[in-house]
C-alpha cells in the first residue's frame, strides 16, 4: 500500500516537474527578461514595448544599397571549399559521359570547368555529381549543387519551380530514334507504336501531346536511366526511341550497329538546353551566364584557348575588355566579385563556344558528329547570340 | 501517511531508484520530443522559405505524362491524383499476384529443402542461396534484360497459335470475356462455387458428429458443376466469348496481355522472396517436436496427413510472425520495378515529383501510401497470427 503511494507520490512530482519545465520554455521563448512567477503581467507588457521602440530607430536610420538575403553567398561559398560543385549526367555520350580515365567530360561538363576556371582559376576544381533526369529540379530546390549542366531543357514552369535559368548552351529539339527496316518515317507510320522514353524528362510530356494531336495512340515505355532507354530499344522492346535530337544521335553513336537506326526527320518541340543554378543567389546566377556570355563571344571575335594571350594586345577595344585588360572593373567583374581575367582563364581553359562544341560534335569530335544548325553564331545563320561583354 | 512519511525521512528523494527513474523517463522523453519538435519546425521553416509549400493543390492539375499499364481508365489529359491512384494500384497487384506466387513457391522450396532425397533437398539449398545472396535490383536486372527482352520480337512470337503468343513486349493469352447473357452466367458460377463449399463444409460436418459417410466431395463437386451449367443454358449457350489475341500493325491486340516490364517484376519479385520464405517454412516446420511427427506414425496417418494435420497447424505458429515481415517486404521491394519500366507508386511518384517540381510533398505522399498498406497488411496478418496461435490456458 505505502509503495503504491510512494509510486503516486513520485508520478506527481514528476508531472510538476515536466509542468515547470514546459513553463520554463514558454517564459524563456515568449518574455526575453524573464518575469519570475507570479509577477502583475502589466508591468512585463511595459519593459517589452520600450525594447522594442529602440533597435527600431537605430536601424532606420543608416540607408544603405540593400543586397537581397543570399546575395555573394554561393561565390563565397566556392571559394572556401576550393571547388564548383555541377550536378552533371555520367552516361550520355558527348554532353557529359566518363572518358577511359574515368574523367567527367562533355559540352555540359566543359561549362562547369569554365565557371571553375573563371572563379577560382583552376578548371579542374569541380566536382562532378551525378544525378538523374528527375533529380534535377530537387537538387536545384535544396540548392546540394552550385549549378546543374546536364542537358537540361528549359521552360517557364522549370524556371519557376526549379532555379534560374542562365543562358541556352543548345538549341536542341525532340525527334524519334528508329529501325530503317521498321518502315516507319513520318508520325503517322507510328500509330500503335511502342515508344522507349526517359522518366522525368519535358520529352514524355511532348511525345503525350504530339500523339494526341495527332490522333495516334502509342504505348511508353519508360525508364529511369538513360542506357535502360536505349538498352531495351536496342533488343526491340520498342519499336521507337524518343529524346532531344543531340541525345539520339550520341546513343545511335553507341551502338553496335548505327547504320541501321534513323533519326526521323521530324520535330516535335523546342528543347533549349540550358545550365540552371539555385535561386537566392543574383550575384552567382550573373556570374554563370557572363561566363556562358564570354565563351559565346570569343568565337564571335575569334579568341581561341590558343590565342589568348595574343588577343589581350589587340586593336578591338571589345576584346581587349572581354579579356580584362582594358581597365578599372570594366566587363564588371568588380561587381561579381571575379578578378578581371576571368573570362580569359575560362577562354584558356575550355576555349570558346565553338571549340567546345566541335571537340565533341564537330567534324574530328570525340563523341559523335553533329552538324551546328541552330547552335551556329547569328553572323553564319544560328542562333548563337550572347549579350556584348562589356 | 505516517507511514509515508517515515519512509520518506529513510529514503531521501534524490537517492530513491523509483523516483530518479520516473524522472529519467520523463526527462528523456522531454529530450525526444523537443528533438523531434526542432526537426519538424525546421522542415516546415525551411520548406516555406525554399517556396516549397506543403500544400497538395497539384494533385489536381492535369498529369500530362502517360502510363503503359493501368487497371483502371487513365490517359494523360487527367489528374497527378488520378495518376498516382493508378500507380497505387498497380503496386498492389503487383505485390499481391508476388505474394500469392512467393508463398507458394516458397512452401514448395522449404518442404523440397527438408526432404531427406539428396538431390532435391539440394537443389533447394541452391535455390535459395542464389536467391538470398543476391541483391534483388540485381536479380531483376538480370531477369528484364538478360530474359524477358531476349524473347523473340513480335512477329517471331513463341506462340500456340491462337491460344498465347510470347514476345519481348510480353505474354499475350487468350481470355474469356462476358458476352451478352454472361453476367447471369457469372453469377450462377459464383453462387455454384459458394454452395459447393457450403455443402462441404455442412455435410463433412455431418460425417464428423454422426460418423455416417455423407459423399461430401462427390456432392459438393456435383453441385460445383450443375449450379453453372444451369446458368449457361438458361443465358443462351454462349454467354462467355473467347478472346484471342490478333497482330495488328506493331502488336498483338486483345486477349490478356501481361507486359514485359510486369513478367518480370512479379517473377523477380516472387521467386527472390520465395527463397526467404522456403527459410521461414523450413524453420517453422523444424519447430514442432520430432515427438508430435513420431506419434503420427505410430497413429498409423499417412504422410500427407501428417503433413496437414500435425505438423502445419502447428508450424503455423512460428511461420506466421516472421512470414508477415516477408510480405511486407515484397511489397516495399516493388518499388524497385522503377528500373525495370513497370510504373507502381514509386515510379509515378517520381515522374510526378519532375513534372509538378513538388518533391516534398509527393514524398511525404508516398511514404504514407507504403506505411499504410504496410500497417493494414500487419494488421490483417496478426489478427490471422492470434487465431492459430496455441490457446493457452
Amino acid at each position: 500500500m505505502s509503495r503504491k503511494l510512494l509510486f503516486v507520490f513520485s508520478l506527481l512530482i514528476a508531472i510538476s516537474m515536466l509542468a515547470t519545465a514546459c513553463g520554463a520554455k514558454q517564459t524563456a521563448t515568449t518574455a526575453p527578461t524573464g518575469g519570475e512567477g507570479p509577477a502583475p503581467v502589466q508591468t512585463v507588457e511595459v519593459v517589452r514595448t520600450v525594447i522594442v521602440t529602440v533597435p527600431v530607430e537605430s536601424t532606420a536610420l543608416p540607408p544603405e544599397v540593400i543586397k537581397p538575403a543570399g546575395y555573394g553567398e554561393t561565390l563565397a561559398a566556392v571559394k572556401a571549399n576550393g571547388k564548383v560543385v555541377c550536378g552533371v549526367h555520367t552516361s550520355l555520350l558527348g554532353f557529359g559521359y566518363l572518358d577511359e580515365n574515368g574523367k567527367n567530360v562533355g559540352f555540359d561538363i566543359d561549362f562547369c570547368r569554365a565557371v571553375a576556371a573563371a572563379v577560382l582559376g583552376d578548371p579542374e576544381a569541380i566536382e562532378a555529381v551525378s544525378i538523374t533526369a528527375a533529380d534535377r529540379g530537387p537538387v536545384l530546390q535544396t540548392g546540394e549543387v552550385n549549378m546543374v549542366t546536364r542537358n537540361m531543357t528549359w521552360t517557364s514552369k522549370r524556371d519557376a519551380e526549379w532555379g534560374n535559368f542562365t543562358w541556352i548552351t543548345f538549341y536542341d529539339g525532340q525527334g524519334f530514334l528508329v529501325r530503317k527496316d521498321s518502315g516507319i518515317a513520318s508520325m503517322q507510320d507510328m500509330d500503335g507504336a511502342t515508344v522507349c522514353v526517359t522518366t522525368g524528362t519535358t520529352t514524355e510530356k511532348n511525345l503525350a501531346t504530339s500523339f494526341a494531336d495527332a490522333g495516334l495512340t502509342y504505348e511508353a515505355v519508360t525508364f529511369e536511366d538513360t542506357p535502360s532507354v536505349y538498352g531495351a530499344y536496342v533488343e526491340g522492346r520498342c519499336d521507337v526511341a524518343t529524346s532531344d535530337k543531340s541525345q539520339l544521335a550520341a546513343a545511335r553513336a553507341g551502338f553496335v550497329t548505327p547504320d541501321d537506326h534513323v533519326i526521323l526527320p521530324v520535330t516535335i518541340s523546342k528543347e533549349p538546353l540550358t545550365p540552371a543554378v539555385p535561386t537566392g543567389d543574383d550575384q552567382w546566377f550573373d556570374i554563370v551566364k557572363t561566363v556562358i556570355w564570354g565563351l559565346i563571344n570569343a568565337e564571335e571575335y575569334g579568341i581561341t584557348s590558343a590565342n589568348v594571350e595574343e588577343m589581350k594586345a589587340s586593336e578591338n577595344s571589345d576584346i581587349r575588355s572581354l579579356l580584362g585588360v582594358e581597365g578599372e572593373s570594366d566587363w564588371g567583374y568588380t561587381a561579381l566579385g571575379l578578378s578581371p581575367d576571368a573570362l580569359a582563364n575560362a577562354i584558356t581553359a575550355v576555349g570558346n563556344y565553338g571549340e567546345i562544341y566541335d571537340r565533341y560534335f564537330g567534324a574530328d569530335g570525340i563523341a559523335f558528329q553533329l552538324d551546328r544548325g541552330l547552335n551556329n553564331l547569328w553572323t553564319n545563320g544560328g542562333l548563337m547570340y550572347a549579350p556584348p561583354i562589356k | 501517511m505516517v507511514g509515508d512519511e517515515t519512509m520518506r525521512r529513510k529514503i531521501p528523494l534524490w537517492r530513491d531508484e523509483r523516483v530518479l527513474k520516473g524522472v529519467a523517463q520523463v526527462i528523456s522523453s522531454l529530450v525526444i520530443l523537443g528533438a523531434l519538435y526542432w526537426l519538424i519546425d525546421n522542415f516546415i521553416a525551411i520548406t516555406q522559405q525554399r517556396g516549397m509549400p506543403l500544400t497538395y493543390g497539384f494533385l489536381d492539375e492535369a498529369a500530362g505524362f502517360p502510363i503503359k499499364e493501368s487497371f483502371i481508365p487513365y490517359d494523360s489529359t487527367m489528374t497527378f491524383g488520378r495518376a498516382v491512384l493508378v500507380g497505387l494500384i498497380n503496386t498492389l497487384v503487383v505485390s499481391a499476384a508476388g505474394i500469392v506466387f512467393a508463398t507458394v513457391l516458397g512452401f514448395v522450396v522449404g518442404l523440397m529443402r527438408l526432404s531427406t532425397n539428396w538431390l532435391i533437398s539440394h537443389i533447394a539449398l541452391a535455390f535459395i542461396e542464389f536467391h538470398r545472396n543476391i541483391p534483388l535490383l540485381v536479380l531483376l536486372f538480370l531477369w528484364y534484360f538478360g530474359v524477358f527482352t531476349k524473347l523473340p520480337a513480335v512477329k517471331d512470337s513463341i506462340a500456340i497459335p491462337g491460344f498465347i503468343y510470347i514476345n519481348q513486349r510480353g505474354f499475350y493469352l487468350t481470355w474469356p470475356h462476358l458476352a451478352e447473357g454472361g453476367v447471369l452466367f457469372a453469377a450462377t458460377l459464383v453462387a455454384g462455387i459458394i454452395l459447393a463449399v457450403l455443402a462441404w463444409s455442412v455435410l463433412r460436418h455431418i460425417r464428423e458428429v454422426r460418423g455416417k459417410e455423407t459423399y461430401f466431395g462427390q456432392i459438393s463437386l456435383a453441385v460445383l458443376v450443375l449450379v453453372p451449367l444451369i446458368g449457361w443454358f438458361v443465358s443462351g449457350g454462349k454467354p462467355v466469348l473467347l478472346d484471342a489475341p490478333v497482330l495488328k500493325g506493331f502488336n498483338f491486340q486483345g486477349g490478356l496481355r501481361l507486359t514485359t516490364e510486369f513478367t518480370a517484376l512479379l517473377i523477380g519479385l516472387a521467386m527472390y522472396t520465395s527463397a526467404f520464405i522456403a527459410e521461414v517454412i523450413r524453420s517453422g516446420i523444424q519447430a514442432v517436436r520430432k515427438g508430435q511427427i513420431e506419434a503420427a506414425r505410430a497413429v498409423g496417418l499417412r504422410y500427407s496427413q501428417i503433413l496437414s494435420l500435425i505438423i502445419v497447424p502447428q508450424a503455423l505458429r512460428v511461420i506466421i510472425p516472421p512470414l508477415i515481415s516477408q510480405y511486407l517486404n515484397l511489397t516495399k521491394n516493388s518499388s524497385l520495378a522503377l528500373v525495370i519500366g513497370y510504373q507502381e507508386l514509386f515510379a509515378i511518384g517520381k515522374v510526378t515529383i519532375n513534372q509538378a517540381g513538388r518533391a516534398v510533398p509527393v514524398f511525404i505522399l508516398i511514404m504514407a501510401t507504403y506505411l499504410a498498406i504496410s500497417l493494414l497488411t500487419s494488421v490483417v496478418l496478426n489478427i490471422y497470427n492470434k487465431r492459430v496461435q496455441f490457446i493457452e490456458r
